[in-house]
Protein backbone atom coordinates (compact mmCIF):
# COMPACT_ATOMS: atom_id res chain seq x y z
CA UNK A 1 0.00 0.00 0.00
CA UNK A 2 1.13 3.34 -0.70
CA UNK A 3 0.24 5.85 1.76
CA UNK A 4 0.62 9.96 1.37
CA UNK A 5 0.03 11.29 4.56
CA UNK A 6 -0.40 15.38 5.34
CA UNK A 7 1.89 16.49 1.76
CA UNK A 8 2.99 19.80 1.73
CA UNK A 9 4.89 21.43 -0.30
CA UNK A 10 5.98 25.07 -0.09
CA UNK A 11 8.67 26.23 -2.66
CA UNK A 12 11.55 28.32 -1.93
CA UNK A 13 9.53 31.09 -3.75
CA UNK A 14 7.18 30.80 -1.79
CA UNK A 15 4.41 29.27 -4.35
CA UNK A 16 2.37 27.27 -2.04
CA UNK A 17 2.34 23.96 -4.26
CA UNK A 18 0.58 21.19 -2.37
CA UNK A 19 -1.63 21.36 1.10
CA UNK A 20 -2.24 18.67 3.27
CA UNK A 21 -2.86 15.87 0.63
CA UNK A 22 -3.29 12.32 2.42
CA UNK A 23 -4.28 9.34 0.07
CA UNK A 24 -4.02 5.62 0.78
CA UNK A 25 -3.36 3.87 -2.54
CA UNK A 26 -4.13 -0.10 -2.66
CA UNK A 27 -1.82 -2.78 -3.83
CA UNK A 28 -2.63 -2.58 -7.41
CA UNK A 29 -4.92 0.07 -7.69
CA UNK A 30 -5.14 2.93 -10.64
CA UNK A 31 -5.72 6.00 -9.59
CA UNK A 32 -5.82 9.28 -11.37
CA UNK A 33 -5.91 12.76 -10.43
CA UNK A 34 -7.20 15.49 -12.19
CA UNK A 35 -7.13 19.13 -12.00
CA UNK A 36 -6.63 22.17 -13.68
CA UNK A 37 -3.00 24.29 -13.43
CA UNK A 38 -1.66 24.81 -10.02
CA UNK A 39 -3.60 22.48 -8.49
CA UNK A 40 -0.17 20.66 -7.22
CA UNK A 41 -0.41 17.48 -9.51
CA UNK A 42 3.09 17.63 -10.58
CA UNK A 43 4.49 18.46 -7.71
CA UNK A 44 2.74 15.89 -6.32
CA UNK A 45 4.43 13.41 -8.69
CA UNK A 46 7.49 15.23 -8.30
CA UNK A 47 7.35 14.55 -4.43
CA UNK A 48 6.23 10.97 -4.52
CA UNK A 49 9.14 10.05 -6.97
CA UNK A 50 11.78 11.73 -4.88
CA UNK A 51 12.56 14.44 -6.94
CA UNK A 52 11.78 16.58 -4.23
CA UNK A 53 11.17 16.82 -0.50
CA UNK A 54 7.95 17.64 1.06
CA UNK A 55 7.66 20.65 3.28
CA UNK A 56 5.64 18.98 5.45
CA UNK A 57 4.24 15.30 5.79
CA UNK A 58 5.04 11.68 4.91
CA UNK A 59 5.17 9.02 1.92
CA UNK A 60 5.33 5.27 2.87
CA UNK A 61 5.32 2.25 0.26
CA UNK A 62 4.51 -1.10 2.22
CA UNK A 63 5.21 0.70 5.66
CA UNK A 64 8.47 1.63 4.97
CA UNK A 65 9.00 5.58 4.54
CA UNK A 66 10.08 7.06 1.11
CA UNK A 67 12.88 9.95 1.50
CA UNK A 68 14.12 9.55 -1.60
CA UNK A 69 13.86 8.25 -5.29
CA UNK A 70 13.09 4.42 -4.83
CA UNK A 71 13.76 1.36 -6.69
CA UNK A 72 9.90 0.11 -6.39
CA UNK A 73 8.56 3.39 -7.58
CA UNK A 74 9.39 4.93 -10.93
CA UNK A 75 8.23 7.43 -13.33
CA UNK A 76 7.15 8.15 -16.92
CA UNK A 77 7.05 11.80 -17.82
CA UNK A 78 4.77 14.12 -20.34
CA UNK A 79 7.64 13.92 -22.67
CA UNK A 80 9.63 10.34 -23.57
CA UNK A 81 12.71 11.89 -21.46
CA UNK A 82 14.70 9.11 -23.71
CA UNK A 83 18.38 9.03 -23.26
CA UNK A 84 19.29 9.89 -27.57
CA UNK A 85 22.17 8.36 -27.52
CA UNK A 86 21.10 4.68 -26.63
CA UNK A 87 19.66 2.71 -29.01
CA UNK A 88 15.60 1.60 -27.82
CA UNK A 89 17.06 -1.36 -26.13
CA UNK A 90 19.58 0.36 -24.44
CA UNK A 91 17.34 3.05 -23.67
CA UNK A 92 15.03 -0.09 -21.81
CA UNK A 93 17.18 -2.00 -20.29
CA UNK A 94 18.91 1.31 -18.33
CA UNK A 95 17.51 0.13 -15.17
CA UNK A 96 19.12 -3.41 -15.69
CA UNK A 97 22.89 -2.55 -16.35
CA UNK A 98 23.46 -4.66 -12.91
CA UNK A 99 21.90 -7.56 -14.70
CA UNK A 100 23.70 -10.30 -16.49
CA UNK A 101 23.80 -9.35 -20.38
CA UNK A 102 21.85 -11.85 -21.12
CA UNK A 103 19.14 -12.09 -18.52
CA UNK A 104 19.00 -8.25 -19.79
CA UNK A 105 18.86 -9.09 -23.47
CA UNK A 106 16.05 -11.43 -22.18
CA UNK A 107 13.91 -8.81 -20.22
CA UNK A 108 14.58 -6.23 -22.75
CA UNK A 109 13.19 -8.27 -26.04
CA UNK A 110 9.95 -9.36 -23.67
CA UNK A 111 9.66 -5.53 -22.94
CA UNK A 112 10.01 -4.78 -26.77
CA UNK A 113 7.65 -7.50 -27.45
CA UNK A 114 4.97 -6.41 -24.91
CA UNK A 115 4.92 -2.50 -26.20
CA UNK A 116 4.74 -3.97 -29.76
CA UNK A 117 8.23 -2.42 -31.05
CA UNK A 118 9.78 -5.73 -31.62
CA UNK A 119 12.62 -5.56 -34.17
CA UNK A 120 13.01 -1.84 -32.85
CA UNK A 121 16.09 -2.85 -30.78
CA UNK A 122 18.97 -1.17 -32.70
CA UNK A 123 16.90 2.01 -33.48
CA UNK A 124 17.89 5.55 -32.87
CA UNK A 125 15.23 7.82 -30.40
CA UNK A 126 15.38 10.04 -33.27
CA UNK A 127 13.97 7.69 -36.28
CA UNK A 128 10.94 6.77 -33.05
CA UNK A 129 7.54 8.86 -33.71
CA UNK A 130 6.28 10.01 -30.64
CA UNK A 131 3.77 7.42 -29.59
CA UNK A 132 6.46 4.81 -30.14
CA UNK A 133 8.63 7.11 -28.10
CA UNK A 134 6.57 7.12 -25.33
CA UNK A 135 5.89 3.61 -25.14
CA UNK A 136 9.52 3.09 -24.85
CA UNK A 137 9.56 5.24 -22.10
CA UNK A 138 6.80 3.25 -20.67
CA UNK A 139 8.63 -0.06 -21.21
CA UNK A 140 12.06 1.64 -19.75
CA UNK A 141 10.07 2.50 -16.81
CA UNK A 142 8.38 -1.10 -16.54
CA UNK A 143 11.34 -3.28 -17.20
CA UNK A 144 12.16 -2.42 -13.30
CA UNK A 145 9.08 -4.26 -12.46
CA UNK A 146 8.31 -1.20 -9.74
CA UNK A 147 5.25 -1.41 -7.02
CA UNK A 148 4.44 1.89 -7.72
CA UNK A 149 4.72 3.54 -11.43
CA UNK A 150 4.15 7.45 -11.39
CA UNK A 151 2.63 8.62 -14.49
CA UNK A 152 2.81 12.67 -15.35
CA UNK A 153 0.38 13.64 -18.11
CA UNK A 154 2.07 11.06 -20.17
CA UNK A 155 -0.07 10.86 -23.04
CA UNK A 156 -0.98 14.47 -23.64
CA UNK A 157 1.17 15.34 -26.31
CA UNK A 158 0.37 12.61 -28.49
CA UNK A 159 -2.71 13.17 -31.21
CA UNK A 160 -5.73 12.08 -30.27
CA UNK A 161 -5.69 8.42 -31.73
CA UNK A 162 -2.55 7.34 -30.92
CA UNK A 163 -3.51 8.45 -27.29
CA UNK A 164 -6.46 5.91 -27.17
CA UNK A 165 -3.79 3.28 -28.08
CA UNK A 166 -1.53 3.98 -25.68
CA UNK A 167 -4.49 4.31 -22.74
CA UNK A 168 -5.43 1.14 -23.99
CA UNK A 169 -1.83 -0.32 -23.80
CA UNK A 170 -1.27 0.76 -20.34
CA UNK A 171 -4.27 -0.88 -18.81
CA UNK A 172 -2.91 -4.14 -20.66
CA UNK A 173 0.12 -3.57 -18.84
CA UNK A 174 -1.02 -2.75 -15.48
CA UNK A 175 -3.17 -5.66 -15.66
CA UNK A 176 -0.30 -8.05 -16.26
CA UNK A 177 1.86 -6.06 -13.65
CA UNK A 178 -0.45 -5.78 -10.99
CA UNK A 179 1.37 -2.58 -10.61
CA UNK A 180 -0.03 0.28 -8.34
CA UNK A 181 -0.54 3.48 -10.70
CA UNK A 182 -0.84 7.15 -10.03
CA UNK A 183 -1.52 9.25 -13.02
CA UNK A 184 -1.75 12.63 -13.67
CA UNK A 185 -3.83 13.90 -16.36
CA UNK A 186 -5.69 17.25 -17.09
CA UNK A 187 -8.08 14.84 -19.29
CA UNK A 188 -11.26 14.02 -17.73
CA UNK A 189 -11.69 11.49 -20.39
CA UNK A 190 -8.80 9.46 -19.42
CA UNK A 191 -9.52 9.80 -16.16
CA UNK A 192 -13.13 8.26 -15.98
CA UNK A 193 -11.81 5.30 -18.36
CA UNK A 194 -8.30 4.07 -16.93
CA UNK A 195 -9.02 5.03 -13.35
CA UNK A 196 -10.13 2.96 -10.26
CA UNK A 197 -10.60 6.42 -7.99
CA UNK A 198 -9.91 9.68 -9.56
CA UNK A 199 -8.65 12.32 -6.98
CA UNK A 200 -10.06 16.01 -8.28
CA UNK A 201 -7.32 18.42 -7.49
CA UNK A 202 -8.53 21.79 -6.41
CA UNK A 203 -6.03 25.03 -6.89
CA UNK A 204 -4.08 27.88 -5.38
CA UNK A 205 -2.78 26.18 -2.85
CA UNK A 206 -3.15 22.05 -3.97
CA UNK A 207 -5.26 19.90 -2.19
CA UNK A 208 -7.34 17.66 -2.59
CA UNK A 209 -11.53 18.42 -3.72
CA UNK A 210 -12.86 15.14 -3.33
CA UNK A 211 -11.99 11.57 -3.99
CA UNK A 212 -14.21 10.28 -6.77
CA UNK A 213 -14.64 5.84 -6.87
CA UNK A 214 -15.77 5.80 -10.54
CA UNK A 215 -17.08 1.85 -9.76
CA UNK A 216 -17.17 0.79 -13.02
CA UNK A 217 -16.55 -2.56 -13.81
CA UNK A 218 -12.93 -2.96 -16.22
CA UNK A 219 -13.61 -3.72 -20.05
CA UNK A 220 -15.28 0.21 -19.97
CA UNK A 221 -16.65 1.15 -23.13
CA UNK A 222 -15.51 4.48 -24.10
CA UNK A 223 -19.18 5.38 -25.54
CA UNK A 224 -21.34 3.49 -22.86
CA UNK A 225 -23.58 5.98 -20.65
CA UNK A 226 -22.42 5.38 -17.44
CA UNK A 227 -18.72 6.37 -18.65
CA UNK A 228 -20.14 9.47 -20.18
CA UNK A 229 -22.04 10.00 -16.68
CA UNK A 230 -19.04 10.04 -14.48
CA UNK A 231 -16.99 12.21 -17.21
CA UNK A 232 -19.99 14.79 -16.68
CA UNK A 233 -19.56 14.32 -12.67
CA UNK A 234 -15.89 14.77 -12.88
CA UNK A 235 -16.64 17.81 -15.22
CA UNK A 236 -18.89 19.43 -12.90
CA UNK A 237 -16.47 18.78 -10.06
CA UNK A 238 -13.42 20.26 -11.65
CA UNK A 239 -15.59 23.59 -13.00
CA UNK A 240 -16.36 23.81 -9.07
CA UNK A 241 -13.02 23.33 -7.77
CA UNK A 242 -12.11 26.52 -10.32
CA UNK A 243 -14.68 28.60 -9.51
CA UNK A 244 -14.04 28.15 -5.97
CA UNK A 245 -15.52 31.45 -4.39
CA UNK A 246 -11.83 30.99 -1.83
CA UNK A 247 -9.24 31.71 -4.58
CA UNK A 248 -7.70 34.94 -4.93
CA UNK A 249 -5.57 34.99 -7.65
CA UNK A 250 -6.58 35.58 -10.87
CA UNK A 251 -5.58 34.24 -13.77
CA UNK B 1 60.55 34.33 -50.93
CA UNK B 2 61.47 31.08 -52.26
CA UNK B 3 59.20 29.71 -55.17
CA UNK B 4 56.91 26.87 -54.34
CA UNK B 5 58.86 24.43 -56.45
CA UNK B 6 61.82 24.97 -53.87
CA UNK B 7 59.43 24.75 -51.25
CA UNK B 8 58.18 21.26 -52.14
CA UNK B 9 61.61 20.39 -53.01
CA UNK B 10 62.82 21.11 -49.36
CA UNK B 11 59.71 18.83 -48.09
CA UNK B 12 61.18 16.10 -50.33
CA UNK B 13 64.75 16.40 -49.29
CA UNK B 14 63.77 16.51 -45.73
CA UNK B 15 61.78 13.19 -46.41
CA UNK B 16 64.13 11.67 -48.77
CA UNK B 17 66.91 12.22 -45.96
CA UNK B 18 64.81 10.83 -43.66
CA UNK B 19 64.95 14.09 -41.32
CA UNK B 20 61.33 14.81 -41.97
CA UNK B 21 60.23 11.32 -40.03
CA UNK B 22 62.05 12.69 -37.13
CA UNK B 23 60.89 15.98 -36.76
CA UNK B 24 57.68 15.30 -37.55
CA UNK B 25 57.43 12.32 -35.14
CA UNK B 26 59.17 14.35 -32.44
CA UNK B 27 56.43 17.23 -32.51
CA UNK B 28 53.54 14.65 -32.96
CA UNK B 29 54.80 12.80 -30.11
CA UNK B 30 55.07 15.81 -28.15
CA UNK B 31 51.03 17.19 -29.06
CA UNK B 32 50.11 13.75 -28.27
CA UNK B 33 51.10 13.48 -24.82
CA UNK B 34 50.51 16.74 -24.14
CA UNK B 35 47.27 16.78 -25.48
CA UNK B 36 46.38 13.37 -23.19
CA UNK B 37 47.75 15.03 -20.41
CA UNK B 38 45.51 18.42 -21.28
CA UNK B 39 42.41 16.54 -22.24
CA UNK B 40 42.32 14.37 -19.80
CA UNK B 41 42.47 16.70 -16.90
CA UNK B 42 40.10 19.17 -18.50
CA UNK B 43 37.52 16.61 -19.01
CA UNK B 44 37.87 15.73 -15.35
CA UNK B 45 38.41 18.89 -13.90
CA UNK B 46 35.25 20.09 -16.36
CA UNK B 47 32.87 17.70 -15.56
CA UNK B 48 33.40 18.15 -11.94
CA UNK B 49 32.75 21.83 -12.03
CA UNK B 50 29.73 21.11 -14.51
CA UNK B 51 27.92 18.54 -12.05
CA UNK B 52 28.54 20.03 -8.55
CA UNK B 53 28.14 23.94 -7.70
CA UNK B 54 30.08 24.18 -4.37
CA UNK B 55 33.24 22.49 -6.56
CA UNK B 56 32.74 25.11 -9.33
CA UNK B 57 32.12 27.43 -6.71
CA UNK B 58 35.89 26.57 -5.82
CA UNK B 59 37.81 25.84 -8.38
CA UNK B 60 36.23 27.96 -11.40
CA UNK B 61 37.64 31.54 -10.68
CA UNK B 62 41.41 29.79 -9.75
CA UNK B 63 41.31 28.37 -13.38
CA UNK B 64 39.77 31.23 -14.85
CA UNK B 65 42.44 33.08 -13.46
CA UNK B 66 44.96 31.02 -14.45
CA UNK B 67 43.33 31.03 -17.92
CA UNK B 68 43.95 34.47 -18.15
CA UNK B 69 47.94 34.03 -17.81
CA UNK B 70 49.46 34.41 -21.09
CA UNK B 71 50.63 31.05 -21.64
CA UNK B 72 53.92 31.63 -22.48
CA UNK B 73 54.73 33.34 -19.16
CA UNK B 74 54.69 29.66 -17.79
CA UNK B 75 58.04 28.82 -20.04
CA UNK B 76 60.26 30.08 -17.15
CA UNK B 77 58.80 28.11 -14.81
CA UNK B 78 58.80 25.09 -16.65
CA UNK B 79 62.07 25.06 -17.55
CA UNK B 80 63.38 25.72 -13.62
CA UNK B 81 61.00 22.50 -12.95
CA UNK B 82 60.84 20.01 -15.27
CA UNK B 83 64.29 20.97 -17.07
CA UNK B 84 64.98 21.66 -20.41
CA UNK B 85 64.04 18.43 -22.30
CA UNK B 86 60.95 17.04 -22.92
CA UNK B 87 58.99 17.58 -19.75
CA UNK B 88 58.35 20.83 -20.08
CA UNK B 89 57.80 20.57 -23.36
CA UNK B 90 54.72 18.79 -22.78
CA UNK B 91 53.59 20.35 -19.97
CA UNK B 92 53.25 23.49 -21.74
CA UNK B 93 51.42 21.91 -24.47
CA UNK B 94 49.17 20.35 -21.98
CA UNK B 95 48.73 24.00 -20.41
CA UNK B 96 47.04 24.57 -24.11
CA UNK B 97 45.19 21.91 -24.50
CA UNK B 98 43.76 22.13 -20.98
CA UNK B 99 41.90 25.11 -21.10
CA UNK B 100 39.19 24.98 -23.85
CA UNK B 101 38.73 21.41 -23.00
CA UNK B 102 37.85 22.33 -19.95
CA UNK B 103 35.87 25.42 -20.46
CA UNK B 104 34.19 23.44 -22.83
CA UNK B 105 32.93 20.27 -20.99
CA UNK B 106 32.39 22.93 -18.26
CA UNK B 107 30.10 24.99 -20.12
CA UNK B 108 28.54 22.07 -21.94
CA UNK B 109 27.89 19.87 -18.38
CA UNK B 110 26.20 22.87 -16.76
CA UNK B 111 23.95 23.07 -20.05
CA UNK B 112 22.54 19.41 -19.85
CA UNK B 113 18.96 19.56 -19.73
CA UNK B 114 17.86 19.24 -16.26
CA UNK B 115 14.43 16.94 -17.11
CA UNK B 116 16.93 14.22 -18.61
CA UNK B 117 19.27 14.36 -15.39
CA UNK B 118 16.19 13.56 -13.28
CA UNK B 119 15.52 10.76 -15.12
CA UNK B 120 18.82 9.39 -13.61
CA UNK B 121 17.90 10.52 -10.74
CA UNK B 122 14.80 8.57 -10.69
CA UNK B 123 17.02 5.09 -11.58
CA UNK B 124 18.93 6.32 -8.40
CA UNK B 125 22.75 6.50 -10.33
CA UNK B 126 25.92 7.55 -7.84
CA UNK B 127 26.95 11.08 -8.92
CA UNK B 128 30.09 9.50 -10.77
CA UNK B 129 27.29 7.00 -12.24
CA UNK B 130 25.55 10.42 -13.74
CA UNK B 131 28.25 11.83 -15.21
CA UNK B 132 30.03 8.77 -17.11
CA UNK B 133 26.29 7.36 -18.34
CA UNK B 134 24.30 10.77 -18.76
CA UNK B 135 26.67 14.20 -18.57
CA UNK B 136 29.43 12.65 -20.44
CA UNK B 137 27.32 11.20 -23.19
CA UNK B 138 24.54 14.27 -23.53
CA UNK B 139 27.65 16.70 -24.40
CA UNK B 140 29.72 14.58 -26.70
CA UNK B 141 29.33 16.74 -29.66
CA UNK B 142 30.28 19.46 -27.76
CA UNK B 143 33.25 17.74 -26.31
CA UNK B 144 34.49 16.91 -29.64
CA UNK B 145 34.20 20.44 -30.14
CA UNK B 146 36.06 21.22 -27.02
CA UNK B 147 38.87 18.39 -27.83
CA UNK B 148 38.74 20.18 -31.32
CA UNK B 149 39.89 23.51 -29.88
CA UNK B 150 42.61 21.66 -27.40
CA UNK B 151 44.20 20.06 -30.29
CA UNK B 152 44.24 23.16 -32.33
CA UNK B 153 45.83 25.03 -29.20
CA UNK B 154 48.44 21.83 -28.45
CA UNK B 155 49.82 22.42 -31.95
CA UNK B 156 50.15 26.32 -31.33
CA UNK B 157 52.13 25.33 -28.36
CA UNK B 158 54.22 23.02 -29.36
CA UNK B 159 55.74 25.22 -31.55
CA UNK B 160 56.48 27.79 -28.91
CA UNK B 161 57.69 24.69 -26.58
CA UNK B 162 60.10 23.85 -28.90
CA UNK B 163 61.46 27.52 -29.34
CA UNK B 164 62.13 26.79 -25.95
CA UNK B 165 65.13 24.98 -27.56
CA UNK B 166 65.11 21.97 -29.24
CA UNK B 167 67.28 19.80 -31.13
CA UNK B 168 64.76 18.03 -33.30
CA UNK B 169 60.53 18.75 -34.13
CA UNK B 170 59.19 20.84 -36.75
CA UNK B 171 59.46 24.21 -34.18
CA UNK B 172 63.33 23.09 -34.45
CA UNK B 173 63.09 23.13 -38.22
CA UNK B 174 61.64 26.74 -38.10
CA UNK B 175 64.32 28.15 -35.70
CA UNK B 176 67.09 26.61 -37.75
CA UNK B 177 65.57 28.03 -40.86
CA UNK B 178 65.98 31.63 -39.32
CA UNK B 179 68.89 31.17 -37.55
CA UNK B 180 71.01 29.90 -41.04
CA UNK B 181 69.16 31.83 -43.30
CA UNK B 182 66.84 29.07 -44.95
CA UNK B 183 63.58 30.70 -45.80
CA UNK B 184 62.64 27.90 -47.71
CA UNK B 185 63.08 25.43 -44.95
CA UNK B 186 60.24 27.67 -42.22
CA UNK B 187 58.19 27.49 -45.54
CA UNK B 188 58.76 23.97 -45.37
CA UNK B 189 57.55 23.55 -41.82
CA UNK B 190 54.90 25.87 -41.72
CA UNK B 191 53.73 23.62 -44.62
CA UNK B 192 54.41 20.30 -42.91
CA UNK B 193 52.17 22.11 -40.07
CA UNK B 194 49.44 22.90 -41.87
CA UNK B 195 49.02 19.25 -43.77
CA UNK B 196 49.78 17.28 -39.67
CA UNK B 197 47.87 19.39 -37.74
CA UNK B 198 44.76 18.75 -40.69
CA UNK B 199 45.05 15.72 -40.78
CA UNK B 200 45.13 14.94 -36.48
CA UNK B 201 41.42 17.50 -36.83
CA UNK B 202 40.11 15.02 -39.50
CA UNK B 203 41.28 11.86 -37.42
CA UNK B 204 39.43 12.86 -34.24
CA UNK B 205 36.64 13.90 -36.79
CA UNK B 206 36.91 10.28 -38.48
CA UNK B 207 37.07 8.20 -34.86
CA UNK B 208 34.30 10.63 -32.99
CA UNK B 209 31.76 10.26 -36.15
CA UNK B 210 30.58 6.62 -34.66
CA UNK B 211 29.62 7.92 -31.41
CA UNK B 212 27.48 10.74 -32.92
CA UNK B 213 25.23 8.83 -35.04
CA UNK B 214 22.78 9.03 -32.38
CA UNK B 215 22.49 12.84 -33.08
CA UNK B 216 18.90 14.45 -34.54
CA UNK B 217 20.65 17.85 -36.26
CA UNK B 218 19.56 19.63 -38.90
CA UNK B 219 23.34 18.58 -40.83
CA UNK B 220 22.91 14.76 -39.54
CA UNK B 221 21.24 13.73 -43.21
CA UNK B 222 24.13 15.24 -45.12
Amino acid sequence: MLDIRSLSKIYPNGTHALQDFSLSIGKGELVAVIGGSGCGKSTLLRLLSGLEAPTLGEISLEGRLLTEPDSLVNIVFQEPRLFPWLTVADNIGFGLRHLASSERDEQVSAALEKIGLRGHEKRWIKELSGGQAQRVALARALVTKPAVLLLDEPFSALDAMTRVELQDHLIDLWRVNATTMLLVTHDIEEAAFLADRVVVMRPWPGRILEVVDIGLPRQRNRMSDELAEVKRRLSDLLAHSLNDGSRTASA
Amino acid sequence: MPPPSKILYTVYALAASGDLATHVGATLRRVAIGFAFGSLAGTALGALTGYSKPLARLLDPTLQALRAIPSIAWVPLFILWFGIFEASKVALIAVGVFFPVYLGVYGAVVGVDRRIVEVGRVFRLSGFELIRLILLPAVLPDFILALRAGLGLGWMFVVAAEFMGASEGLGYLLVDGQQLGKPDQILAAILIFAVVGKATDSLLLIVSAPFLRWRDTHASGI
